[in-house]
């Protein structure tokens, strides 16, 4: 065989030819924009479209943000630095408001000394709400978390520190009472953990508090409710609201699924009467009728109101995202629970409600970034979140007429915190997925 | 032998009405209405000592007075020598208007937006990203303030559409003037109209946006009677492919039925484009899209088509890819996969968020009150509260309304969810 080959073919390649590189199309930069930019001449079209769109904004905007001048005191000296450095035509921005106004757009008409405590706040807040965030964390921060919420209010309105103290020591008095009760009677001790704190604070608080004053006059300069503004506002609210909502919701959600029909209807009517209509005309009516409904001569905080009102908004959207997730356990997780003998709250607590909850999470995150969004309406009823704070600054005769700066400012603030609270909620789903596997 | 297990009869105790599970639910019950009523009997009670201490009644009776205030855009005839209920029906109008409007052109933006966003395209995609979480993640009241700055700050005043050499032009062929007091935009007229309004004469001031409603419905009409009709032209020709596996080419029959009978109507009506123009300070003729309105408008359909775009990323995610690859295997051409497999399913899951997306865009118009246009809250819940003192009647109105508007939606979507519903063993 060999020999006729010999005779027949000139040349046999006896070595392996070297592994060669692929094709310029196939490799690199160029195979990647080749699959992902130009598969289809549609898809090409698209491509230069989008970047065309692109390209638009870019060039309208970029110069803009990049000439941005950020030390003035006002709008007509921003113009004066514009017109000296870059020449009267060009486009710059003119953020010299935001580090100018920069403590009113955070805290409104907070005095300028107590700064501090909204931050010292906000961290307290961080710190109370982290155990509950990530689960490696030690459990007894929880305790933490608990007192947490007296700490904010001393911290943000300040007055004297007993009244949070006392009021905080009445839901110790609830579970001491419920503690003590509880072998000798169930039904004793829950009706003491409601009545027993109630009475304390009706009859006990205010002596007790009073002598606290007397004898040690501790606390904060008090401060109103109507110097609240800018950012601190919305995220004061948005947080009540948040803190108050969740174990309003899951209430209402477990009383809309409900055996007893009085409970299911009256849950059923509330959610929907809240959900029907928005939350604007909420806060009018909080606004304009609530001194209708309350007895004659009580009047009290416009924030106050607002945080109720948005609170039992925001409980009625996750009522809803709760009672899917009650919805999507399998009839089997009930009946389980109930073939051990748990009676109800027992089999909520400790079957139903934690799988429930899980299921909702991404819903109950996607209502919490919605509420705080909504944040902003306040506007209307004459609070200075920061977008009314934004019209009272253009307002002054430094800075009248500056639109863009501030909106961008705003709008760059609340896409942080929201866009923070929606990640979180990615990265929980996916935990929780991991786990179910 | 049963006289021996059963259980001693004795007498009805107290303690049973808790601790016995056939009586306890019935106590939580009467606990709980007592509780409620006399909630209910508390508030009541208030509001009655407020009004009486404040001198007023509670009667609906300002609806029918004279409501004094104009409207600048109004639906239907509007003036302000007509009543306090009129205006709230002009309201009533210009929200549906909006909403109407907003949940067309988001649904067209979230469509495109969320299957752009599943594109492979990377640029593609990244940009629909950015889309979707900027309208997100940011207040609408911004968005609608933002879009009202930019039409109010930065069109061209209607003066520097004038002169020789203009600084600014209209679009679309002289037909769409854009200035800072807003849109105007071609109407449509009719020479030999049926309404007998004097459809083409020129309106100015606070204009209706459209006229000649009769005229619209007549051709609507004939629009609805061609798509039933072509909907039998369909059937028949299933019923032919059933039955002998050709399929009948019907297409210019299809076109036919729609497009014939609506020309005919429109010539009939004697239709007209009549174009905006300028005359003295500002544009005349033609529609007069408010800022107000673009404004909302626009800025509701940006940031609700966010939301729908992550909808439909989502029913289209949840189609396993099994169901197309059995349609193609099937011998399904990828049209008919579209149509009959993957759509039917993929709407199951989209429709029902999508209406409560709807739902949103209504309640959220009332967001109006930021820009000024003249929806249900800014005439009965504004104005006319305002001008008759009577808060809790207008609030209350207000609220049915509302409340009214989303237990019609909601129901329809129930009917919806009802109906496509699996069939479940």
């Amino acid at each position: 065989m060999s020999d006729t080959h010999a005779q027949t073919v000139s040349y046999v390649r006896d070595t392996m030819l070297p592994q060669q590189a692929p094709p310029l199309t196939e490799v690199g930069v160029i195979k990647w924009i080749r699959e992902n930019l130009f598969p289809t001449p549609l898809n090409a079209i698209l491509t230069f479209l989008s970047l065309f769109v692109v390209y638009w904004v870019v060039s309208h905007i970029g110069p803009w943000l990049f000439n941005g001048i950020w030390n003035a005191d006002s709008l007509s000296e921003c113009r004066e630095i514009r017109n000296a450095t870059l020449g009267p035509d060009a486009s710059a921005a003119c953020f010299a408001v935001i580090t100018e106004r920069w403590p009113q757009l955070i805290f409104g008409f907070y005095p300028s000394d107590a700064y501090w405590r909204p931050v010292v706040a906000l961290m307290v807040f961080f710190v109370g709400i982290s155990p509950v965030l990530f689960d490696k964390l030690p459990r007894k921060m929880l305790i933490g978390t608990l007192a947490a919420p007296f700490l904010m209010y001393m911290l943000l309105w300040g007055g004297s520190i007993w009244g949070p103290v006392v009021i905080g020591l009445g839901f110790v008095v609830g579970l001491v009472g419920f503690k003590y009760l509880a072998p000798i009677n169930s039904l004793l001790a829950t009706l003491s953990a409601i009545i027993l704190p109630i009475l304390f604070w009706l009859v006990l608080a205010g002596p007790i508090i009073g002598v606290l004053n007397a004898i040690a006059p501790i606390g904060f300069e008090f401060i109103q409710s109507k110097d609240f503004g800018g950012f601190t506002l919305s995220v004061v609210i948005g947080i009540a609201a948040i803190i108050l909502s969740l174990p309003l919701g899951i209430l209402l959600a477990l009383g809309r699924q409900s055996d007893l029909p009085i409970i299911k209807y009256s849950a059923v009517v509330f959610i929907e009467v809240i959900r029907g209509v928005p939350l604007i005309v909420w806060l009018f009516t909080a606004s304009l009728l609530l001194n209708y409904f309350l007895p004659p001569g009580t009047n009290f905080d416009l924030m106050l109101r607002v945080i109720i009102m948005v609170t039992l908004f925001s409980a009625a959207y996750i009522a809803e995202v709760v009672r899917g997730g009650l919805a999507a356990l399998p009839k089997g997780q009930y009946e389980a629970a109930d073939a051990l003998g748990l009676d109800y709250w027992k089999s909520m607590q400790l079957i139903i409600l934690p799988q429930a909850l899980k299921i909702s999470i991404p819903g109950i995150v996607n209502t919490f970034i919605g509420l705080f969004k909504d944040t902003t309406l306040v506007v209307f009823i004459g609070l200075f979140d920061p977008i009314g704070l934004a019209g009272a600054i253009r307002a002054s005769t430094e800075w009248n007429g500056i639109y863009w700066e501030l909106f961008l400012f705003i709008g760059v603030m609340f896409f942080i915190f929201c866009f923070s609270m929606g990640r979180y909620s990615l990265y929980l789903e996916k935990k929780l997925q991991r786990e179910h596997r | 032998m049963s006289t021996l297990t059963d259980p001693p009869r004795a007498s009805f105790r107290l303690s049973q009405l808790i601790y016995d599970t056939r009586y306890r639910s019935i106590t939580i019950q009467v606990v709980a209405f007592i509780l409620i009523l006399a909630g209910f009997a508390w508030l009541i009670n208030n509001t009655v000592q407020n009004l009486a201490a404040l001198g007023k009644d509670f009667n609906f009776g300002f609806l029918s007075s004279a409501a004094g205030y104009d409207i600048n855009q109004m639906l239907i005839e509007y003036n302000n020598q007509m009543s306090h209920g009129r205006a709230a029906l002009v309201g009533i109008l210009n929200t549906l208007l909006v909403a109407f409007l907003g949940c067309i052109t988001a649904t067209l933006l979230g469509v495109i937006a969320g299957v752009l966003r599943l594109s492979k395209n990377w640029v593609v995609s990244r940009l629909m990203a950015v889309y979707v979480e900027g309208f997100r993640n940011v207040p609408l009241l911004l968005w609608i303030i933002l879009i009202f700055a930019i039409m109010t700050e930065s069109m061209p005043q209607p003066n520097q559409f004038r002169g020789a050499e203009p600084t600014a032009s209209m679009i679309l062929g002289d037909h769409v003037a854009v200035t800072n007091r807003g849109i105007w935009i071609p109407r449509i007229g009719f020479t030999s109209s049926i309404s007998g309004n004097e459809s083409v004469a020129p309106i100015d001031g606070a204009a209706p946006l459209a006229t000649g409603g009769l005229d619209w419905l007549l051709i609507f009409g004939t629009l609805a009677l061609s798509l039933i009709t072509i909907r039998f032209v369909r059937r028949r020709s299933d019923r032919i492919q059933e039955a002998t596996g050709v399929r009948p080419k019907t297409w210019y029959q299809q076109v036919a039925i729609l497009v014939i009978p609506v020309g005919v109507v429109l010539i009939a009506l004697g239709v007209t484009v009549v174009a905006p123009y300028l005359k003295g300070f500002n544009f005349i003729e033609g529609t007069h899209l408010r800022n107000s309105l673009i404004a909302l408008w626009i800025a509701l359909s940006l940031y609700t088509g966010a939301f729908i775009a992550e909808i439909v990323r989502g029913g289209i995610l949840a189609i396993s890819k099994g169901q197309s690859e059995a349609a193609f295997a099937l011998g399904l051409q990828p049209g008919r996969t579209m149509s009959l497999v993957i759509l039917p399913q993929a709407m199951r899951v989209i429709i029902p968020p999508l209406i409560s997306q709807y739902l949103n865009l209504t309640k959220n118009s009332s967001l109006a009150i930021a820009v000024g246009y003249m929806d249900v809250r800014a005439t009965l819940g504004g104005i006319t509260i305002n001008q008759t003192g009577r808060e809790l009647e207008g609030m209350l109105l207000l609220g049915s309304f509302y409340l009214l508007l989303s237990l019609v939606i909601s129901g329809a979507l129930n009917f919806y969810n009802r109906s496509t519903q699996l069939q479940e063993r």
